[in-house]
């Protein structure tokens, strides 16, 4: 008899038809399907609902079945179609060839420049999940799986976390879910919904590819999960070499035991990956070892006492740490619209605590640059400028590590402030309204284009006048 | 079909045009009222006359405690100042009120649904459904996928899992996708009387076909209620916590 783990080429399920079986889980089977009526193939997904099988196995499905629903953009595979069919629930989504990323830790150690792209590319699909307000608590190689036009794709969201969703996942069980290898500490005591505990993963991720070893082992028993709630691990660059300190310190930096001590998002994982030179070192770039003894038994006593944090949604966390983007036009002389620009930007950081401010210059493409002798004055008005990014930004007094200095090359000053809200994940971008009439009039409103076309809020910031003045 | 469920109205007239406002926006089909028409509020006679109307029109009404109470009794397992709310109510109400309110039963059906105003394992005992528990015992008594129920003025929405029933706080206006397979108790707040400190009445729409349940918040004119409240010389605290909505 036909059953939901041995469907025949040719079975209808909705407006689809099975072509074969791509994969029989513990949870799930996996068929790829074609719509009858043509058009590209999608995935079913099956749950395994015989009987002895763990309720669990329907849970996963359910989670991931309400979660692809409400979930949307490049980085999640499309829901097509869901519902009851003969072989009991079923959904197909959008198939995504592939490469997974477990590809490419099959080849780890990956070069630190293979590492850094691969993880960027990681961080910022995982990023826009947690925008949507979902964690997905089961992030690892096997999980992500790359598009053809070089974007990452998350699947498999049975253990998932919606903000506003019932978490059907973890009232299953009531215990600690995730994979052994990957999962964050918090996520073992229970802690569900925490982004960080995403950036977590990403940094296990990012350790495997940087040394081909995972850092905390694949441990089998309780004792040897939660090893990683004391102790740290060995430090990329005492497996691997040639892994650069800012490397380490990434991912370091993602797998630190506490939440609040890792990247508050992981925008902020995918930026520094994307800008190495900008990575701010400490300690954790150059450690040598693990921490001591003592360190360990301090974080040991700490968890004993340490009360569950207060529940909070993953963009509740993410409003923590905002990416605010200072766009500054250094040819205008005007010291009250940057001081204005100044109390805005201390306005809008206000009292978050995780918050990052990038200042941004556009720099035209000069005609010369083709020649030897243009590129010389090109690298030279570029560190022009950079100086006086960070001579504007001095009198705020913010703290270096949470700053970000960019000169970025765009013939169209708009588009490419923009694209790089975009790239970077900006929440907030503030930027000065020219004050003169007569050059908007000639070359355009840059702030009000900004504004209309930005993916995030703007402010328009603009010095008072006075009467009489055209405006 | 989307369902409106309106529960704990407690004679807010206000409040109950607001919510029957905004359901009939969002494409309402069907109403059911969960019990509690009257009770607290100042407009008894003008609400049943409104619900009796939708009754008329193939709405579902259920009984509540305080529908009970209206029509006699001595309410000893009151407060002094529900009761005296319940005292000045029967002042109010005529013979065709009362027919109306004595003809409601204690549960209605629609195919899975069920409507009770409090626990319904014991429906005409008004248990309280304010643990896991409590919403355990119900769905054991109750041969219904969906349960909506009243009574609690906190909305919360509680589901089968593991090895018992999970509580979720609902988010307003998020559908929530209630899976086939498993069962779901919705308390969907209180209509007339909000108590989780936020004064917009509540109620929930259910779509059918979508299996989807959206829980919602409607700002009415609670200043208008609560002036009435005080002209008809009830307790001023009922007014009170109308503003604050507790």
């Amino acid at each position: 008899m036909e059953s939901a783990a041995h469907l025949k080429s040719g079975t209808k399920i909705a407006a689809y038809g099975v072509q074969e079986k791509l994969r029989e889980g513990g949870m799930a089977v996996l068929y790829r399907v074609a719509p009858i009526d043509g058009g590209q193939p999608g995935l079913l997904k099956l749950p395994k609902l015989d009987f002895g099988s763990h309720p669990a196995c329907y849970a996963g499905f359910e989670v991931e079945q309400m979660i692809l629903g409400r979930v949307e953009g490049p980085h999640v595979p499309r829901l097509l179609a869901s519902g009851e069919s003969d072989f009991g629930p079923y959904l197909v989504m959008e198939h995504i060839a592939g490469p997974s990323f477990a590809e490419y830790a099959a080849a780890a150690p990956l070069p630190a420049e293979e590492v850094a792209r691969l993880g960027a590319i990681l961080a910022s699909a995982l990023h826009d999940l947690h925008r949507q307000d979902v964690v997905h608590h089961d992030l690892k190689p096997s999980h992500v799986i790359l598009r053809e036009n070089g974007q990452a794709a998350l699947v498999d969201f049975g253990l998932a976390f919606h903000g506003h969703l019932p978490d059907l996942a973890a009232a299953e069980s009531g215990k600690s879910l995730g994979t052994p290898a990957y999962i964050s500490p918090e996520q073992i005591t229970g802690v569900r919904g925490d982004p960080r505990s995403d950036v977590f993963s990403l940094g296990v991720i990012l350790y495997l590819l940087a040394t081909g070893r995972l850092p905390f082992g694949d441990p089998a028993s309780m004792t040897g999960l939660r090893r990683r709630l004391y102790f740290d691990p060995l430090p990329p660059r005492c497996v691997v070499g040639a892994i650069p300190e800012w490397l380490q310190e990434v991912i370091l930096h993602c797998l630190e035991v506490h939440a609040e001590a890792r990247y508050a998002t992981a925008a902020q994982v995918a930026h520094d990956l994307m800008h190495p030179d900008q990575v701010a070192l400490t300690a954790r770039g150059v450690r040598t070892k693990r921490a001591g003894l003592l360190v360990a038994a301090g974080r040991w006593l700490a968890a004993l006492t340490s009360a569950l944090p207060p529940h909070k949604s993953p963009t509740a966390h993410l409003a923590l740490a905002p990416h605010v983007l200072v766009a500054i036009d250094t040819d205008c002389k005007s010291e009250a619209l940057f001081q204005a620009l100044r109390d805005a930007t201390r306005h809008v950081i206000g009292g978050e605590r995780h918050w990052r401010v990038s200042c941004i210059n556009v720099l035209p493409p000069s005609l010369l640059t083709e020649q030897e002798e243009g590129a010389e004055i090109m690298r030279g008005l570029h560190m022009q400028r950079l100086i006086e990014l960070h001579h504007w930004a001095q009198p705020l007094g913010l703290p270096q590590e949470r700053l970000r200095f960019h000169v970025l090359e765009g013939s169209v000053v708009p588009a490419r402030v923009i694209e790089h809200a975009r790239a970077s994940h900006a929440d907030h971008i503030i930027i000065g309204a020219r004050g003169s009439s007569g050059m908007r009039r000639f070359l355009g409103s840059v702030s009000s284009r900004v504004a209309a076309e930005a993916p995030c809020s703007v402010t328009v910031v603009r010095v008072a006048q006075g009467a009489g003045m055209d405006i | 079909m989307k369902v409106a469920v309106l529960a704990d109205i407690h004679a807010n007239l206000e409040a109950l045009r607001a919510c029957l406002g905004h359901a009939e926006r969002e494409g309402a089909g069907l109403y059911a009222f969960t019990g509690d028409l009257v009770g607290y509020g100042a407009d008894p006679v003008a609400c049943l006359n409104l619900l009796a109307d939708y009754a008329t029109r193939g709405a579902l009404l259920v009984r509540g405690n305080h529908d009970e109470s209206a029509l006699g009794g001595l309410c000893e397992d009151m407060n002094h100042v529900a009761r005296e709310a319940i005292y000045w109510t029967r002042a109010q109400l005529s013979a065709a009120e009362r027919d109306f309110l004595a003809s409601l039963p204690f549960t209605a059906r629609r195919n899975d649904l069920l409507f009770v105003h409090a626990g319904a394992d014991e429906p005409g005992n008004w248990n309280y459904i304010s643990s896991s528990l409590q919403a355990a015992r119900s769905m054991d008594a109750a041969q219904a996928a969906e349960i909506f129920s009243g009574h609690v003025h906190q909305p919360s929405l509680f589901f089968q899992a593991g090895s018992g029933v999970a509580r979720f706080q609902p988010v307003p206006g998020v559908p929530i996708p209630l899976a086939a397979r498993r069962r779901w108790l919705a308390i969907t707040g209180s209509v007339g009387q909000p108590r989780d400190g936020n004064n917009a009445a509540a109620y929930a729409l259910y779509d059918e076909e979508e299996r989807r349940l959206t829980f919602f918040r409607v700002p009415y004119d609670h200043m208008t209620a609560a002036r009435k409240i005080i002209a008809a010389g009830l307790p001023e605290r009922l007014a009170a916590r109308l503003y604050r909505g507790e």
